[in-house]
């Protein structure tokens, strides 16, 4: 065999490590992860505050606030919101069903994330628009670190 | 039975916005981490969570493998008569519980 071949082959070898290296989702992901949430409908930046940690020390445990401003009436109130990760195996973090009868659109909860990405809340509002925010964290201590197969 | 911690006020005014913070006991075991064996524990997590207002649905949650062990939930709710919050999650392996409080509506 000659030294071209080996390295073609070890090439290939580490492609195939690559690919058994557990599955993170990507930016294309979450984009469609979201745009199955809207049905298609791009969702507009404003009116939701997702509030959480810039830096955030442990990753296993990240409490997050997202807060929609609507009047909250059965007219117009927010029926559901989500949230989305970009670098987690899934992309799916939760999905929070509301009504006229929630009287606040504010949900608390604690989440996971692998590693420093970006995050976006989505408000499915009672009139079938979408509104949207997006943030950055950073990651110190990463949840899922033991998940590396070995 | 995993241990659940709910709380809520136990009077409101009628009208009044009141803030439910629930909290139970659960590993939400991802099915991504190996166990001491080398081989990978099998998913177990909460998909579900709703919460009932004498009867009628007022929120509801679907969970993935990305919220933390021991689910906390915190949302509010309009609180429109004396009656009783109930409380239930559900989950893979036949994980099932319901939890309930009152709760006393007094006058504006």
């Amino acid at each position: 065999m000659k030294r071209r071949d080996m390295l073609a082959a070890a090439g290939t070898g580490l492609a195939m490590l690559a690919l058994v290296r557990p599955a993170f989702a990507t930016t294309e992901e979450m984009a469609a992860a979201i745009n199955s949430f809207t049905g298609g409908v791009k969702p507009t930046e404003d009116r939701v505050t997702f509030d959480i940690a810039q830096l955030i020390d442990n990753g296993n445990a990240v409490p997050v606030t997202i807060a929609v401003d609507s009047a909250m009436t059965a007219a117009d109130h927010v029926s559901a919101i989500a949230i989305f990760n970009e670098r987690n195996p899934q992309t799916d973090v939760a999905v929070f069903t509301l009504g006229p009868r929630a009287g606040k659109a504010q949900v608390s909860t604690r989440i996971r994330l692998a590693t420093s990405q970006k995050l976006t809340a989505v408000a499915r509002m009672s009139d079938g628009s979408y509104r949207s925010a997006s943030v950055s964290v950073i990651v110190a201590l990463a949840a899922c670190i033991e998940g590396e197969a070995p | 039975m995993a241990r659940a911690l709910i709380h809520m006020p136990a009077t409101a005014k009628r009208g009044e916005v009141i803030e439910i913070r629930a909290l139970i006991g659960h590993p939400m075991e991802t099915g991504y981490r190996p166990g001491a064996d080398g081989k990978l524990i099998p998913r177990d997590i909460i998909r579900k969570f709703v919460c009932r207002y004498n009867g009628e649905q007022v929120f509801g949650a679907e969970l993935h493998q990305a919220v933390s062990a021991n689910p906390y939930i915190s949302f509010f709710t309009i609180a429109t008569e004396t009656g009783t919050l109930e409380f239930t999650w559900e989950g893979d392996q036949g994980f099932a519980q319901t939890e309930k409080m009152n709760l006393t509506v007094g006058p504006a």
